[in-house]
């Protein structure tokens, strides 16, 4: 299976209430879980003769974990059909199944428009946003699981807080040492260097590509190509200043930085707002190579 | 339990300059945010930031068209103030290193927008919110300041003193939705609700999923009152599946709008025989409803907004983004066929009622924002006039609330300066149903003492979970959608009387539904139907002071438009609708508009283009 089976973390629940023999609330709470596993039998009954009955629904299989709720602690694929509409996109399925089949059906979502980068998932075998893949360009059943090589949490969302860390280490804000004098004075920047450092700012933190990564999938550190894309946007940025430039390239340089990267072209691939990752990677070692040899 | 000097709610725009403000101004501050800041609807802004940058431009001309395009519903402390600080601020974020789009000689690019007299609405190509958003998240990871994120905050921590001006917010309860536990977050300074929109009132909106409005139904609920909620603004050209929103650029560049039989509508059907497809938003949303509602509408739905005939040159030379938007949302190929569109909801003119410092009616408590209403807005939004609030008035709030000296406010709150009660009779009851859990200052426990209030709340939340997730009950989904239907149908951009008390009368039936609302997934790890359950009180909330205040504004001002009453009408209704929760019994009132600036006062002109 392509996704990585979660890890068992251990039962550290923060909250008090599990700590102690189980309350009434537990109790409750159990009672409620074998419920609920006989309704999602009931419902997905149904749906099974629906889809016989009705030609145009897409079957989904989505991948379900719960580290704490009997019956999800084995990773297992639920299947849903839904009804087909023009124009829907995956997310738009899986909102359908959890409103109307199962509510416990978890997964990131905000924006809907391919702008908050929160919904990244493997879909049929390939990383993609899951509000920006229609479905009608898709081989059914449709599968969906989690972002590979990230720990699964819950269903598809997956813990990110790797990919953050790896992002706020290439100490990724703007830096200066001179400002214009003027009172409300902007700096000057030539349209060329806006145009050049333009697709890299369009980064959304989706983590598609970091995914991908065969690299980054062996080596825990390394930066990953959205990290090191990051780092150009400002490398390249003219008004930085050719010091800030020298302390840039020294990040990029370090043991997991630029020189990992194997040209593979996966993360360009996925990328969902056409990055040139591979390229930009590519043209940063060419900046390192060159920034060396001035102090040879 | 954590502790700060100050806690920002939220991490949009108007969070993360809150929260950049409080910190330059020495206070040690916290975000709470329920998604990570990245993930913020200001990021799908796309057109861009207005700001009087120029020599030939000026910041008063700026607060005159701000004004006009208010309808003259927009308090001019609030407009200047957003006019003279907007400039600053928008520098401040290209020193930031935010890549504007630039000139020949490397200055900021700026374009013209509707509504405004000067061409000052600075850009970042067609994603200048992305850009906004991104480069201040990047400054509060320089400052490293603390983000608890994946944090939905469920109530504010406010004594519960019968007036609430007396009453002080000490902090607000969380959910952290990965683990479930449920803490206390101290705010020795103050509180800065920056949630955002509430687009999610509504079942067809270029708003995000996360956008249900949860700060200003908190702040309801604590005695705050909610300010001119009727004021909805609705775009003409969304997507019919998702509500993605398609830019006016594509009727600004000649795009023509087509009903079911083929007819150019708004020449053929007289809604707009001078502009035609460039009326302003409101006349346009109006004229493809009426369409659909004749019968007119394709698949009874929308309309066709055809761009074919530009060529196809022209479209990727300047509307290559919404090829891609068609194509993504909506599986059509605006190079070979006309695109579907419809109204959708867009943007929240009204929320919660704040001076122009960010402060509301309770200390300690602010709101900065799209959701709070300082008011810039009144009636009706100009394009580019939201994300300057973000930066200019989320900045203020930090500010104050960090403890600087900012001088006296000329915009009251609450019930402290004129005002007048509201003399309308609603046909249906509003207000609490009563097993909804009692709301923070509703005579709950009557601590004082700030550690007593938050751990009264923290205890009350707890019981609140552990309720919702033990019982058995109905779904929150059918009783959200019900709400979102009833109000896209009869509180939208037509509005009838008979039709709004019908909506009062929906509301009241989904709020006894949800006295049964129970949550099934029964996970304390991320637990979305909790939350999603959650949301939807807020939602209930929200709709029926929107409702309220559209019944009782029997006029037709910006975006509020009503059958029975087609004229503004200044004698009467140069005022503030303000609903005020009062423990569960809602309250009607208003306060006049300040149209007093600094150096002139606005007279009400007629608002034509
Ligand atoms: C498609 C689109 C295009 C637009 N284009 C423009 C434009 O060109 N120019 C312009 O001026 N305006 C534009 N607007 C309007 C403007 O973008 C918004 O009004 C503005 O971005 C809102 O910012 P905000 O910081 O108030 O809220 P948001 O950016 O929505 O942030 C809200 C924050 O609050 C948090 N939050 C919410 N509830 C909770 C809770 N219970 N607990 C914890 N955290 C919570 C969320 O996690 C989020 O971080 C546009 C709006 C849309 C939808
Ligand atoms: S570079 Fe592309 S794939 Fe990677 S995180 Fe950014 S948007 Fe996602
Ligand atoms: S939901 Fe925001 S990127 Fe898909």
């Amino acid at each position: 299976m392509s996704t990585q089976t979660p890890t068992q973390t251990e039962e550290s629940s923060e909250t008090d209430a599990e700590a102690d023999a189980p309350s009434k609330g537990d109790e409750r709470r159990d009672e409620k879980r074998r419920r609920a596993a006989e309704e999602r039998a009931r419902r997905q009954a149904e749906e099974a003769e629906k889809a016989a009955a009705d030609e145009e629904t897409v079957e989904l299989k989505v991948f379900r974990y719960d580290p704490e709720v009997e019956g999800k602690q084995e990773p297992r694929f639920d299947t849903f059909h839904v009804p087909f509409t023009k124009g829907m996109t995956v997310l738009d399925a899986l909102m359908y199944s959890r409103d109307t089949y199962d509510s416990s059906l978890t997964f990131r979502h905000s924006c809907r428009q391919a702008v908050c980068g929160s919904d990244a998932m493997f879909v049929n075998g390939g990383q993609k946003l899951a509000c920006k893949t229609q479905i009608s360009e898709l081989e059914e059943p449709i599968r969906v699981e989690p972002l590979p090589h990230a720990e699964v949490r819950k269903d598809l969302v997956v813990d990110m807080e790797h990919f953050y860390d790896q992002m706020e280490a290439v100490e990724p804000y703007f830096q200066t040492n001179e400002y214009p004098d003027g009172e409300l004075e902007e700096q000057r920047q030539t349209r060329e260097n806006r145009e050049k450092i333009k697709m890299s700012t369009r980064c959304i933190w989706c983590s598609a590509c970091m995914s991908s990564c065969n690299i980054a999938a062996g080596d825990n550190e390394y930066l990953g190509p959205a990290a090191i894309n990051k780092a150009y946007r400002f490398a390249m940025d003219e008004r930085e200043g050719e010091d800030i430039k020298q302390k840039r390239l020294e990040i990029i340089e370090q043991e997991h930085g630029v020189w990992r990267c194997q040209t593979q072209f996966s993360c360009t691939e996925v990328c969902p707002k056409d990055i040139p990752l591979t390229e930009h990677i590519q043209e940063l070692k060419r900046e390192a190579v060159k920034n060396n040899l001035k102090f040879w | 339990m954590h502790e700060h000097d100050v806690i920002v709610v939220g991490a949009g725009g108007a969070g993360l300059r809150a929260a950049i403000a409080a910190q330059e101004a020495g206070a040690d501050v916290a975000i709470v945010s329920k998604l990570h800041p990245v993930r913020s609807h200001t990021g799908a802004a796309e057109g861009g930031i207005n700001a009087a940058l120029r020599d030939a431009d000026s910041w008063e001309d700026h607060a005159y068209d701000t004004m006009k395009g208010s309808d003259y519903l927009g308090d001019a402390p609030a407009v200047e103030a957003l006019c003279q600080e907007s400039p600053e601020e928008v520098i401040q974020l290209e020193h930031w290193g935010m890549p504007f789009s630039r000139e020949e000689d490397g200055r900021v690019s700026q374009r013209p927008f509707g509504g405004l007299s000067f061409p000052r609405t600075t850009y970042a190509g067609a994603e200048t919110g992305h850009q906004m958003l991104h480069t201040m998240y990047e400054q509060v990871v320089k400052r490293g300041i603390t983000v608890y994120d994946e944090w939905h905050v469920m109530e504010l921590a406010v004594t519960d003193e019968e007036d609430p001006a007396d009453r002080t917010c000490h902090g607000v309860v969380a959910y952290d939705i990965q683990s479930g536990e449920i803490s206390g977050f101290r705010a020795d300074n103050g509180v800065i609700l920056a949630t955002g929109g509430m687009g999610q009132v509504f079942d067809h909106t270029t708003n995000a999923v996360a956008n249900t409005g949860d700060g200003v139904a908190m702040a309801y609920r604590a005695g705050v009152p909610m300010e001119d909620m009727e004021f909805i603004q609705f775009h003409p050209t969304t997507l019919p599946s998702t509500g993605v929103l398609i830019s006016e650029g594509v009727r600004g560049e000649g795009g023509i709008l087509y009903n079911e039989d083929g007819e150019r509508f708004m020449f053929e059907h007289g809604y707009a025989n001078n502009d035609g497809e460039l009326a302003s938003r409101d006349v346009v949303s109006r004229a493809e409803l009426t369409e659909v509602n004749e019968g007119r509408g394709i698949e009874d739905e929308y309309v066709h907004l055809d761009m074919r005939h530009l060529g196809e040159e022209r479209i990727l030379d300047r509307l290559e983004n919404i090829l891609h938007l068609a194509e993504d949302f909506e599986g059509a190929d605006g190079l070979t066929e006309p695109m579907p569109v419809k109204p959708g909801q867009h943007y929240a003119m009204g929320g919660i009622e704040t001076n122009e410092f960010g402060e509301t009616a309770i200390g300690g408590l602010y709101a900065a924002g799209e959701c709070a209403c300082a008011s810039v807005h009144g009636a009706n939004r100009l394009g580019g006039n939201a994300l300057p609030e973000l930066i200019v008035f989320g900045k203020r709030a930090g500010r104050h609330a960090a403890g600087e000296e900012m001088g006296e406010a000329e915009v009251t709150t609450g019930k402290e300066g004129d005002w007048e009660p509201a003399d309308y009779e609603f046909e249906v009851e509003v207000g609490e149903t009563g097993g909804q859990g009692p709301a923070a200052a509703d005579g709950g426990a009557v601590a004082t003492d700030p550690d007593g209030v938050l751990e009264a709340e923290v205890e009350r939340a707890k019981a609140r979970v552990e309720e919702l997730l033990s019982r058995e009950g109905r779904n929150h989904a059918e009783i959200r959608s019900k709400v979102q239907e009833t109000m896209t149908a009869n509180v939208n951009v037509f509005r009838e009387e008979g039709r709004l008390e019908e909506t009062l009368g929906d509301l009241r039936e989904a709020r006894e539904a949800y006295k049964d609302v129970a949550v099934s997934d029964p996970s304390r790890t991320f637990n979305t139907d909790l939350i999603h359950t959650m949301e939807t009180r807020n939602i209930l909330d929200i709709a029926e002071a929107l409702t309220m205040g559209a019944l009782a504004r029997e006029e037709f001002r910006g975006a509020h438009w009503r059958k029975e009453h087609q004229e503004r009408k200044d004698e009467n209704w140069l005022k503030h609708t303000l609903v005020s929760w009062n423990d569960g019994e809602p309250e009607l009132w208003y306060k006049p508009t300040i149209l007093e600036g600094e150096n002139k006062t606005y007279e009400p002109k007629n608002r034509s283009y």
